[in-house]
């Protein structure tokens, strides 16, 4: 047992690092990693560029793509390297991470030839377009109509927490092409132009105050046939490799964990009136918790690291880490404004100057909660797919789309 | 990274694995359960020393296996989960950890061969009463050739044929090494909420005894041996975790409600999901422990304290869980889920309780971060 890279991976790590360091400078600690805006797109095509052109872009992917076919633990390596330098690769994780993988599976020679290098060079940003206000969990019963026209397929439709659509060129678009049919069986998948006439992307605004996740509104919008990935009636297969391609995703966690709210603690008085709040059992135990989440969470990558190290491909079992994360950044936001009691309701840094982390924590676990498959369904996932236990009784087998009740 | 165990420790975890559910299968951890003059399963002990369980950890001199403490963390899953009913973390975890890390050569010659042929059985007594145990609650007391005092509860004290024992000395505490089997001291078995590990009130009454390692620093010598035993108990306590879970998971495929098997109901597979979330998290926090202990890293205190918080609550969590999931069924003597709840709550108080290992927790962590 140790934490040491094999022989190879190492030199790989060291070569990344330098090739980071000499592209991106010595990481910084002060930046912010949620910058957005038309300058910070800019930034982050640029160095994708700069990747893609020193071999480091598509690692796992086939050569004749412009990959390396390198095993997945050197792409997990390299992300690692680039987080600590904290590399503008934001806006590229959707279309590279699972958009372009899935257009290489189900594209056309021409389309592969059209979309792969420039996505890859950082020239085209891609989005995913399945969830719909009415299809979220249930993702498959998304209502989004493609008509057949000659040639072409006509988009009616919405679609609603696209995340990077009001910057991305293209976008893989769900959409049901027959609701005569079952509702997994009458849908099909197409590339659509994100800047098409009839394509309007409105940002969403957040219980959190930004808008980080757009509507996409389709009315009329034209697909030429030749932009469908895989077989009409067949898009929830094609859905299911685009997201098997997000479990690879061994991202850290993103608020404030347990080592700022025990700094916050040590200076903040205890609810008795005795001592500081460190000095609170009850708060103790609490913080004794969030550590054992917050570790065994980042062990368990090195787990998953491990597995992919000997080639073994690492299961559903990562969806633990959203469960524990998600939940871990609410607990820890809520306890640090209780923490200060009622002045833990300010945000104003000059005079709260820890409080915005907390805030922001707070404020977006929520959303976390649920984004990318939520508690509910990743414990659905965790009990089918490695438990073994049996599917929910459906009530939509063997009944046609039109015909399903369908509520708000 | 390489942060899982080595083929070889696999294939012992596949031997002992097929072991125990060989002579160690639920209804021999019954006949101890309900014999009542009964606490141990003498033969199984016999057969783990033969297997060379006992001296796994032990080094070649002293006629152990001279493997490491990755090892002993696989033999301790495996016992957990077959609730095994012999007197292995007392001997192991504790006293064997005790005599290797302050016994003087003589000690370690006397004691451990011994042990290793399961001829020897220890117990390490430390509490006196309700309540954690402190420096300046301890009240046993030792004059460098005599022990006097009472220890309650010593876990397999009324079969071990030795104790470490914590006891003043003089100004300080000390450990102490007795023999049980002497005039001065007197066993009283103890009924407690688990059956199938012996219990036992030792009164010590100028006991003759001998000093374990240095005067004065049996509280630091006690901590130090509760820190690897965490990480072992943090295995048993994985090992029974990972067994509700399948005993859960296996009721809920078979059984019926509704005309439909109950694991198809989100309340159960949501619960069910809870109680694997709570075992992984546990495990990926002992691995890093069984890596400390294993390297003798500095990281040990905090590793082998997540350890064990993470693993007590997964393991209370996963069995009360088990017995939800049963229905009914779960709440009969004749389901084995009880087993499983009342070994839980042993080994999660054993050596110090969940708030005792928080508290440590957060000691080392602010030692860690020290502004």
């Amino acid at each position: 047992m140790d934490f040491n890279d094999a022989p190879e991976e190492a030199a790989f790590r060291a070569e990344a690092r330098s090739w980071l360091e000499k592209t991106l400078g010595m990481p910084n600690a002060k930046a912010s990693l949620r910058v957005e805006g038309p300058d910070a797109i800019k930034a982050a095509k640029g160095y994708q560029t700069k990747k893609a052109e020193a071999g480091y872009a598509g690692l796992t992917w086939r050569k004749d793509v412009g990959g390396r076919e390198m095993p997945p633990i050197f792409s997990v390596i390299f992300g690692q390297e680039e987080q600590k330098f904290q590399a503008p690769t934001g806006p590229f994780a959707i279309g590279l991470g699972m958009c372009i993988p899935t257009v290489i599976a189900f594209h056309s020679t021409q389309g592969i030839k059209r979309y792969v290098p420039p996505a890859l060079r950082g020239e085209e940003i891609w989005c995913q377009l399945f969830s719909e206000p009415s299809a979220g969990s249930d993702v498959a019963g998304l209502k989004t109509r493609a008509v057949k026209d000659g040639g072409a397929w006509v988009i009616n439709g919405q679609k609603v927490w696209t995340s990077g659509a009001h910057y991305s060129d293209y976008g893989i678009l769900l959409a049901r092409t027959n609701p005569e049919k079952e509702k997994h069986k009458g849908l099909t998948m197409f590339v659509v132009n994100m800047k098409a006439p009839g394509v309007e992307v409105r940002p969403i605004h957040q219980m959190s105050g930004g808008s980080n996740f757009n509507e996409v509104y389709f009315n009329d919008v034209r697909i030429s046939d030749s932009e469908r990935l895989g077989d009409v009636g067949n898009g929830w297969n094609v859905a299911l490799v685009t997201l098997m391609n997000e479990r690879l995703a061994v991202g850290g966690s993103s608020g404030p964990e347990y080592a700022e709210i025990l700094e916050l603690a040590r200076n903040t008085p205890s609810p008795s009136g005795k001592g500081t709040l460190l000095q609170d059992q009850a708060f103790r135990e609490r913080l004794a918790s969030w550590y054992v989440s917050a570790e065994g969470y980042t062990l368990g990558k090195y787990r998953t690291m491990t597995a992919l190290s000997k080639g073994q491909t690492p299961g559903p079992e990562s969806s633990i880490g959203k469960i524990l994360n998600a939940n871990r950044m609410q607990d820890i936001g809520n306890a640090a404004i209780e923490a200060e009691d009622h002045f833990g309701i300010i945000s104003d840094p000059a005079l709260a100057p820890m409080q915005g982390a907390f805030h922001n924590a707070y404020m977006w676990a929520p959303g976390l909660r649920i984004a990318g498959g939520t508690d509910e369904i990743l414990r659905n996932i965790i009990a089918e797919r490695v438990l073994g236990l049996p599917q929910d009784v459906r009530v939509d087998k063997g009944v046609a789309y039109k015909d399903l009740p369908s509520g708000r | 990274m390489n942060f899982d165990f080595s083929d070889d420790q696999k294939m012992l975890r596949d031997q002992a694995r097929k072991y125990l559910d060989d002579k160690c299968n639920r209804k021999a951890v019954r006949e101890v359960l309900n014999d009542a003059g009964k606490s141990h399963d003498a033969a199984l002990w016999k057969g783990v020393a033969e297997q060379g369980w006992l001296g796994v950890a032990i080094p070649e001199e002293f006629g152990g296996l001279g493997l490491g403490g990755l090892e002993l963390c696989v033999l301790a899953e495996e016992v957990g989960r077959a609730v095994a009913p012999i007197p292995f973390s007392s001997t192991v975890y504790f006293f064997a950890e005790a005599v290797l890390a302050s016994g003087s050569s003589a000690q370690k010659q006397a004691l451990l061969p011994k042990l290793v042929s399961g001829e020897l059985v220890g117990a390490f007594a430390v509490s006196e009463g309700p309540g954690a145990p402190s420096p300046a609650s301890i009240e046993a007391s030792f004059d460098g050739a005599r022990l006097s005092g009472v220890k309650i509860p010593v876990t397999d004290g009324d079969i071990a044929t030795h104790a470490v024992v914590l006891a003043r000395e003089g100004q300080g505490l000390s450990l102490v090494i007795v023999a049980l089997d002497q005039a001065g001291v007197k066993r009283e078995t103890l009924t407690t909420l688990d059956p199938t590990r012996g219990h036992a009130r030792l009164t010590f009454d100028k006991a003759s005894a001998e000093r374990l390692g240095k005067a004065g620093e049996g509280w630091s010598l006690t901590e130090a041996v509760f820190d690897r035993a965490a990480v072992l108990i943090a295995f048993e306590q994985l090992g029974g975790a990972q067994a509700c879970l399948d005993m859960a998971v296996d009721y809920a495929k078979g059984r019926y409600a509704f005309s439909r098997q109950i694991g198809s109901f989100q309340a159960i597979k949501h619960k069910l999901a809870d109680m694997y979330v709570a075992i992984e998290l546990g495990r990926s926090n002992a691995y890093y422990g069984a890596w400390a202990l294993s390297t003798e890293s500095s990281q040990l205190p905090l590793a082998a304290a997540a350890a064990r918080v993470a693993a007590s609550d997964a393991y209370y969590f996963a069995a009360k869980e088990n017995i939800q999931a049963h229905g009914g069924m779960g709440f009969t003597w004749e389901v084995d889920c009880h087993l499983f709840y009342r070994r839980a709550k042993l080994l999660a108080v054993q050596a110090g309780g969940p708030g005792v290992w928080k508290e440590k927790l957060v000691r080392r962590l602010e030692l860690k971060n020290a502004a």
